[in-house]
């Protein structure tokens, strides 16, 4: 397997001006865009600071939405009447739009319209790498992964006998490399996130990548965290195929994206059978459809894909580069406010500075326990979870069990995370 | 309007600050069972001395937040000394307590429950029952957070647990 090399410039037409748009937008306006926003919990407003876990959603997706349902539902599928038609283009037009925010050279037929992210690597476990893996067989993980890009591949390993390897962290939260060419020996598949849900590291996926295609081993890129919040082209991540989740990216819930390499999706089993799925049926078999439906049994998240395409518009009309600034400056402003109030009382897990992570901040206050912490913090309207984050196997590694994590995006400003650091300090009053 | 006041009570941080009964018991003779809450990660690791028919030593280790480590500090006292039968009695009332259906009835949130007779007639027992619970009832706020409430119980539920394991443990010696 190598880069294809399909696209280096990996923005599709119509995207690129984004780049530029960015830089006139004014934040705090966005908040606005945000009806949940504005309500209040326990008499204070609304600080969400949960959206790697999910976003909230701006008026339009929900407009786009609604309209959908109101104007133009019916099912796809090839419906002969003008309602049909129409929702049938609306879903077309959402895998286009999905496809061009990730640089997809032929989102016509690599994306894949799933559950979700976890729906998306499920597909991969369970068809390329149930087909290509036997008995002995490596996948390479890392000790960052959310158990959505680990469960699968244990499955795997307990249905066929194949190995798992890990990728370490180092001391500063980043991936630990210094082994990377011993552990791709003799790997098959390497599934590997780009930006951790707990530690805001942006993994340097792309040398993985290619260090990866050099073995000869295929590429999952799990995109849950980064695809929301950094530029993202498919082309320069390198990788086989990646998974996100529209719910993290200001869309609905109950729709992601599997993208994949036509060449891999094309040769690939089909993975749960239905309607929509097949070219034809007989007592004795079946022809699988072609790409992309071949691999979307029964009736698909139609207004879902309709939202998603808003939400996509939405963020192009940000600018990611802007979106990404804005969240630099917010984890820069919240380092230095924990800092000079809480000193080492406040712990972050995560890589120091800014230039390695992204805007999603796991705290651990004293000995304050992270559940007692988001407790406090739900009283003054603050937004946190508190827990393992799905990523047992890591809270293992940092010795806790569990975190109160703080994820920021396009929505948040300096005044919440004002708000947050008051909170913290109201809690290590009670606690004291 | 629920506050952190209700939740957090005296009581509770006091527990939390300086548990009771923390520690181990060689096992045998007592009884070691764990609990744990995989959905926040809170751990018991209880130890039970069962002699003639009552809770002679009780001991708690794990780890978890200020809910469930108080509700354990507060479980060990209250039912150390105490008989089997009076422990699991006890482990009914707290159980009750800790059951969202009565607190909503008791704080008027579910509107259909006036209409319901035998609902306050339960409400009415269970307050009654509170009495007996003495500073446990303390942990009563936790049922306005229906998400903590399984910390409050893993240590009943654990205990529970230990009784069961206890008594087996005597039938077969007496068996055998």
């Amino acid at each position: 397997m190598t880069n294809s090399g399909v696209n280096r410039t990996g923005v599709a037409p119509g995207v690129t001006h984004t780049e530029q748009c960015g830089d006139d937008v004014d934040f705090a306006k966005l908040k606005g865009d945000f009806p949940l926003l504005s309500r209040t919990v326990h008499g204070h407003r609304v600080v969400y600071l949960d959206s790697a876990s999910s976003s909230q959603r701006p008026q339009c997706v929900l407009d786009a939405m609604d309209r959908f349902y109101e104007t133009t539902y019916a099912n796809v599928h090839r419906g002969v009447y003008t309602l049909a038609e129409g929702a049938d283009r609306l879903y077309d037009e959402a895998r286009i739009a999905v496809g061009r925010f990730i640089g997809a050279p032929d989102p016509e037929h690599e994306v894949i319209f799933t559950k979700n992210a976890t729906e998306a690597l499920n597909l991969v476990a369970g068809t390329w790498a149930r087909t290509n893996l036997v008995r002995g067989d490596v996948v390479l993980l890392t000790d960052m992964e959310h158990h959505s890009n680990i469960v699968p591949w244990l499955m795997l390993a307990e249905e066929r006998g194949i190995e798992l390897r890990w990728i370490g962290i180092d001391e500063e939260y980043r991936l630990d490399l210094a082994d990377l060419d011993r552990l791709l020996d003799g790997v098959k598949l390497v599934a590997c996130t780009t930006m951790s849900n707990v530690l805001g590291t942006i993994t340097p996926f792309a040398q993985i990548a290619e260090a990866a295609h050099r073995a000869g081993a295929v590429v999952v890129a799990d995109g849950a965290q980064s695809v929301p919040h950094l530029r993202t082209d498919v082309s320069r991540l390198g990788c086989d195929f990646l998974a996100f989740s529209a719910h993290k990216m200001l869309g609905p819930t109950g729709i992601g994206v599997l993208w994949g390499r036509r060449a891999l999706l094309e040769e690939m089993p089909v993975f749960m059978g239905g309607g929509g799925m097949i070219r034809d049926v007989r007592h004795d078999g079946f022809t699988p459809n072609v790409l992309p439906w071949k691999f979307e049994a029964g009736t698909p998240p139609i207004a879902e894909a309709v939202g998603f395409a808003a939400a996509v518009s939405y963020l192009e009309g940000v600018g990611l580069d802007a979106i990404h600034a804005h969240e630099v400056g917010l984890t820069a402003y919240a380092q230095a406010i924990f800092e000079e109030r809480f000193g080492d009382d406040l712990r972050v897990f995560g890589p120091p500075g800014t230039a390695e992570r992204g805007g999603v901040l796991s705290l651990a206050f004293r000995d304050v326990h992270p559940h007692d912490l988001a407790q406090v913090l739900d009283q003054a309207g603050v937004c946190v979870r508190a827990g393992h984050h799905c990523a047992k196997p890591l809270m293992r590694r940092l010795g806790v069990s569990a975190t109160a994590r703080a994820s920021l995006y396009l929505y948040n400003d300096e005044s919440d995370v004002d708000v947050l650091a008051d909170a913290i300090a109201e809690a290590g009053t009670l606690f004291s | 309007m629920t506050g952190l006041e209700d939740l957090y009570r005296e009581i509770i941080l006091d527990h939390y600050r300086s548990p009771r009964n923390r520690g181990e018991l060689p096992a045998p003779p007592a009884q070691r069972v764990e609990g744990f809450n995989p959905l926040c990660g809170d751990e018991v690791v209880l130890y039970v001395q069962v002699q003639d028919g009552a809770v002679a030593d009780i001991r708690f280790a794990g780890q978890g937040c200020s809910i469930s480590q108080s509700s354990a500090s507060l479980m060990s006292a209250a039912v150390k000394g105490k008989t089997v039968p009076e422990a699991r009695n006890l482990i009914r009332t707290f159980k009750a307590m800790m059951s969202v259906h009565e607190a909503r009835l008791g704080d008027g949130v579910d509107g259909a429950g006036s209409t319901n007779g035998s609902g306050n007639e339960d409400a009415h027992d269970s307050a009654t029952d509170l009495d007996s619970l003495g500073e446990l009832a303390a942990l009563q706020g936790v049922v306005k957070f229906p998400v903590r409430i399984k910390c409050a119980t893993l240590s009943w539920n654990t205990l529970a647990q230990g009784l069961d394991e206890a008594e087996e443990t005597s039938t077969e010696a007496t068996n055998t």
